[in-house]
């Protein structure tokens, strides 16, 4: 059984792992990297629980084969704070308390700092489209969709100041 | 999931060769928002996946004014509707790639692959049929054309024989008085399976209906033309007239089963339901009135 040899940039990092043709960019994220902020919910795509951005896009990690991020720039969870500074969506979640058990939260975060990189003043719709495939089994939306807007909101003061 | 051997092919010579090579064990992985899940639970057993997202002509999107849009089979549905001409050109094909499973699944997730994945529920395969879509299929042994409506056969099943790959879509481009448009019923309001949905197009001039077409989506087991509806359409005067005898066509056409997400006799009520709807949202957009 061959492993294959994969060189991809992670959360910034030049980074080269080895990994079997069957095996996730989730398997690999958390298993051989050891990167296991990105969780598992469902492994099927549905939950959203594994959202990573990867050339510049948010896809479930669970529905991409470690040897496709041959090449690949890839945002984890891990890769969103800038040192000990938190990202504004992650002091949002926290000061909003957008989370109860934490497990759909990385693929929360991920996914609604690629939202606001792209469109800085969501509408509430907006937000609650974007992340329709993330779900969350406590803490229900309003409150997460509520610390979207006010990580929007102070990201929006940040450049105005 | 069981082992597999990945192929990342640089040309379609060498993809098609790969085909050639591995037949029934080889599959294509587009962004494998079906097949990962299927070889999970044991549903597919191919020993060889093909990747086929470095190849030239699967990963193209071009739009030409004589030849219309060129989809690649590997194109992820936001490169689609991210393409400002694509949306101002064929809106009833953005309806669909916006709607296919939510944000992150848009972003791995093709048409083509939606197509080769013949679910009957597929949601692309409706637009594609109402925008007179064609299948550019390849093997070594050369090429063909099939119109969408054909290439699906049964549930999970297509025309595709095992050497050979979808590479492209061909959309016409859209003639004067031409608008299309794909609505789906959903108990969400987001990421479900259609109960029931209706890809339809019209071609108006001087308050007729020119031609029409009308495709539904989770009442048969396959994606359905409905000749009939297109057939009430033709020639007839731009009304509602017209549009509810198409509806009650489609309605009619519709051979759906019951299961967990509906009943057939609701499924039959929502192609007639559907099919009104889009039909109206057709003839606005292709700058018509209803009267």
């Amino acid at each position: 059984m061959n492993s294959t040899h994969v060189r991809a940039t992670i959360n910034g990092q030049p980074t080269e792992f080895l990994c079997e043709p069957r095996h996730s960019l989730l398997e690999v994220l958390r298993d051989v990297l050891q990167l296991t902020g990105t969780k598992e919910g469902c492994n099927d795509g549905n939950c959203g629980a594994c959202t990573v951005e990867m050339d510049g896009r948010i896809v479930p990690a669970c529905l991409v084969l470690g040897v496709e991020a041959e090449g690949a720039s890839i945002l984890t969870i891990e890769g969103i704070a800038e040192g000990s500074a938190l990202h504004e969506v992650q002091r949002a979640f926290l000061e909003g308390a957008a989370l109860q058990c934490g497990v759909c939260t990385p693929g929360f975060i991920v996914a609604s700092k690629a939202l606001l990189d792209r469109n800085p003043d969501p509408t509430e719709g907006e937000i609650r489209l974007w992340l329709a495939n993330n779900l969350c089994r406590c803490t229900g939306y309003d409150k997460i969709v509520r610390s979207v807007q006010s990580a929007a909101c102070r990201m929006q003061q940040e450049i105005a100041t | 999931m069981h082992w597999v051997d990945y192929l990342r092919p640089r040309t379609l010579d060498e993809c098609l060769r790969a085909f050639a090579e591995h037949g029934a064990n080889a599959r294509a992985l587009a962004g494998g928002t079906d097949l990962l899940v299927q070889m999970r639970v044991g549903r597919r057993t191919n020993g060889v996946l093909v990747d086929m997202k470095a190849v030239p002509e699967l990963t193209e999107l071009r739009y030409d004014a004589l030849e219309g849009l060129t989809l690649g089979a590997a194109v992820p549905c936001y490169r689609v509707y991210g393409d400002e001409k694509v949306r101002q050109t064929y809106p009833g094909l953005i309806d669909t790639v916006e709607m296919i499973g939510g944000t992150q699944i848009q972003g791995r997730a093709s048409v083509g692959g939606n197509l080769c994945n013949s679910a009957p529920s597929a949601d692309a395969v409706p637009a594609l049929i109402a925008l007179r879509a064609t299948c550019r299929i390849a093997s070594t042994a050369g090429w063909r054309e099939v119109p969408v409506e054909d290439f699906c056969t049964a549930p999970g099943r297509n025309v595709l024989r095992e050497t050979e790959i979808l590479v492209s879509l061909r959309l016409p481009p859209p003639p004067e008085g031409f608008g299309a448009c794909y609505l789906r019923f959903i108990p969400r309001n987001e990421m479900d399976i259609a109960v029931a949905g209706a890809g339809v197009s019209v071609k108006l001039a001087d308050g007729v209906f020119e031609d029409g077409r009308v495709a539904l989506a989770s009442v048969a087991p396959t994606p359905l033309l409905v000749e009939e509806a297109g057939a009430a359409l033709r020639g007839q005067r731009v009304g509602r007239e017209a549009v509810a005898r198409a509806a009650a066509a489609a309605k009619a056409a519709a051979r759906p089963i019951t299961d967990m997400r509906g009943t057939a006799a609701y499924r039959r009520n929502l192609c007639e339901v559907l099919t009104r709807r889009a039909l109206e949202r057709a003839v606005q957009r292709a700058g018509g009135t209803l009267g």
